[in-house]
């Protein structure tokens, strides 16, 4: 991986001091975004940037690429839908749902896809993640080719009305931060630790006598658990869960916006999220060259840009704690 | 013979007809993965790529350079697009691949990501992505072959033949001859062979060449078959990455025996549980990967 180039774990002050720079940055464009950029668009940054930091967890953290991460941003977003549509349930529990739902399906698929490794991990999460879109478009009750539509939002704790859009943004934020510090808290707990020591030496890892293949699934579980989440809680800003969500594609720019932001690094999938979802937004008109667009940024960053922006940045600051 | 029969008949046939795509397609990869250690990505956007080769030569290409009455058919289309294909894949390993055999192997897969994105983009841009019927079928080829059981499209009957007969001669270049000693040696010990005055990395561009080439020449077969669409890569490309899982990228005959009896597996799906024959290859990998995780003729490492 590019990231293990740097330093590991070397708590510098000036580290330190970039560190809460950027944790200032970050909490104020969650407070104030609304001001100055439109609140759906915000909200959607959001649950991508969410998606993209829990993506990191696998492969800037363990060194696991999965190109199956739709499945659970899907799957916690038809759940959510489902259960909040049919069965009545209130937003929040079915949120909580569509996110149990997740981490279910990343237990059933990280059980299977760890029996191999490199790149053939990738394919077998590719190829599972196509069963699930399968699901999507045959089951009852997701709605075929139309998805599941007309998601009511409802109300938070039962008197926050969510469909004020403020209200409706400020509880994005506030699932969006949960998820970044369960992240961040998971990359600096001992555990975190073990995942970095696989991700450099797996069989140096193995035979310091950690269980690599239990460390990898419960890593896989919080990954697609955060990803279930991050769906969960589109299905409920957008109103609507669509075979989008599960497609490829989508496991695709998910890892697009974490290469671009910065393999490994805490904030790059943020940044990474916020440079690749405002690019479709303003791409949009274009048709299908945003896809080529996407594809070509995706070469640079493969040839030349591995470090990805904040990788970069960090670099140039010489600190590792970014 | 009864009904049921017949119907499985017809299936595994039509079943077989997609196998041989699996199986040349599966075959590249393989070659590819044995020589480069990269699995491309982009080997369902060549294979479009190649299909779309002969939907130019024969409908567009003449317009475009002012000579309305050229059309080349699909004899020369299947002979001009393998080459065309594969000398665009040298161009990749060349300018891209090249400079990332010293990093992990799954920056080969994204960059080849990024390259299928870039072509499936461009070409949805020019070309319906609904399909644009290939107009050359040869005439040689039309009309029908009683096979006692069914009637079978002549045109059908030829794909899968050719399609055989080039896996079989790929095996046996690669496994057979002194070429193929010289390219399996440059996998186990390249610094080794090029001691012995071969240009490796010159073989390595020929190696990828000719694994895009095949590809391409399955999109040339293709074509007549199915529509010629920007997604028709996208769509095959999974599947056969779970060929490749189920089959075990290392050996070349797995490879192609793992296409043909997919192909063939899930045709019969579509006689007995016709809405599982999207998913069935899918399931049949997490069956393989319970039992024998390494595929079924690959080797543990």
């Amino acid at each position: 991986m590019a990231t293990s180039e740097q330093t590991i774990g070397r708590s510098d002050t000036r580290g330190n001091g970039i560190n809460l720079v950027l944790w200032a940055i970050l909490l104020l464009f969650l407070l104030t975004a609304p001001a100055y950029i439109y609140t759906v668009f915000a909200m959607q940054l959001l649950c991508f940037a969410l998606f993209a930091c829990a993506f990191n967890l696998l492969l800037g953290f363990t060194g696991l690429l999965s190109f199956g991460h739709a499945a659970f941003f899907g799957a916690g977003a038809y759940l959510a839908g489902h259960a909040i549509k049919v069965w009545g349930l209130p937003p929040l529990a079915g949120i909580l749902l569509g996110t149990a739902a997740a981490a279910v399906l990343g237990y059933v698929i990280g059980w299977l896809a760890i029996r191999r490794q490199g790149i053939y991990f990738a394919m077998i999460t590719l190829a599972l993640a196509q069963i699930i879109y399968f699901f999507g478009l045959q089951l009852p009750f997701t709605g075929g080719e139309n998805g599941l539509q007309g998601i009511p939002r409802g109300h938070l704790f039962g008197f926050l009305d969510l469909n004020q859009p403020l209200v409706m943004y400020y509880f994005v934020a506030a699932v969006f931060l949960i998820g970044f510090l369960i992240i961040y808290r998971t990359i600096h707990s001992p555990f975190g630790q073990v995942l970095k020591s696989i991700r450099e030496n797996e069989p140096r890892a193995l035979s310091l006598g950690y269980n690599v293949t239990r460390f990898k699934l419960i890593a896989f579980i919080i990954s697609a658990a955060l990803s279930g989440l991050a769906g969960a809680t589109k299905s409920v800003v957008f109103q609507f869960a669509s075979l989008t969500d599960l497609h490829w594609q989508t496991s695709g720019e998910v890892i697009l916006m974490t290469l671009l932001g910065g393999l490994g690094t805490i904030f790059g999938p943020v940044v990474g999220a916020l440079t690749v979802v405002s690019l479709q937004h303003e791409l949009s008109s274009l048709g299908s060259w945003v896809q080529v667009v996407i594809g070509a940024i995706f070469i640079v960053c493969v040839l030349v840009f591995r470090r990805g922006i904040i990788g970069e940045l960090a670099r140039l600051l010489k600190t590792s704690s970014m | 013979m009864d009904v049921m029969m017949r119907l499985i008949l017809a299936q595994g046939m039509l079943g077989l007809n997609n196998g041989v795509f699996y199986a040349m397609l599966s075959l590249g990869l393989a070659v590819i993965f044995g020589m480069l250690n990269v699995v491309n990505f982009a080997h369902g956007a060549l294979y479009m790529l190649g299909a779309f080769v002969a939907l130019i030569l024969s409908s567009y290409l003449g317009p475009w350079i002012g000579l309305d009455a050229l059309h080349l058919g699909f004899w020369p289309a299947l002979i001009i697009a393998p080459i065309v294909v594969g000398c665009f894949g040298m161009l990749i390993e060349r300018t891209m691949l090249r400079w990332l055999y010293k990093f992990d192997p799954i920056y080969g897969l994204l960059l080849t990501f990024g390259i299928a994105l870039v072509l499936q983009g461009l070409f949805s841009n020019y070309f319906n992505s609904a399909g644009t019927p290939y107009p050359a079928q040869p005439e040689s080829l039309r009309g029908v072959v009683h096979l006692g059981f069914m009637v079978f499209p002549k045109y059908r009957l030829f794909a899968i033949l050719f399609s055989i007969v080039v896996c079989f001669l790929t095996w046996f270049v690669i496994e057979r001859t002194r070429l193929g000693a010289t390219l399996r040696a440059g996998v186990e010990n390249p610094e080794l062979v090029q001691a012995f005055g071969i240009n490796v990395p010159r073989m390595i561009t020929l190696t990828f060449g000719f694994g895009t080439g095949l590809a391409g020449l399955a999109g040339v077969l293709a074509a007549p078959i199915y529509s010629v669409s920007p997604l028709m890569g996208a769509n095959i490309i999974i599947v056969v990455f779970a060929v490749v899982v189920i089959g075990g990228m290392g050996s070349i005959l797995g490879a192609i025996t793992a296409g043909l009896a997919l192909g063939l597996i899930e045709g019969m799906t579509k006689v007995f549980y016709a809405p599982a024959a999207n998913t069935v290859i899918f399931f049949l990998m997490v069956i393989v990967l319970l039992i024998r995780p390494a595929g079924l003729f690959g080797r543990q490492n």
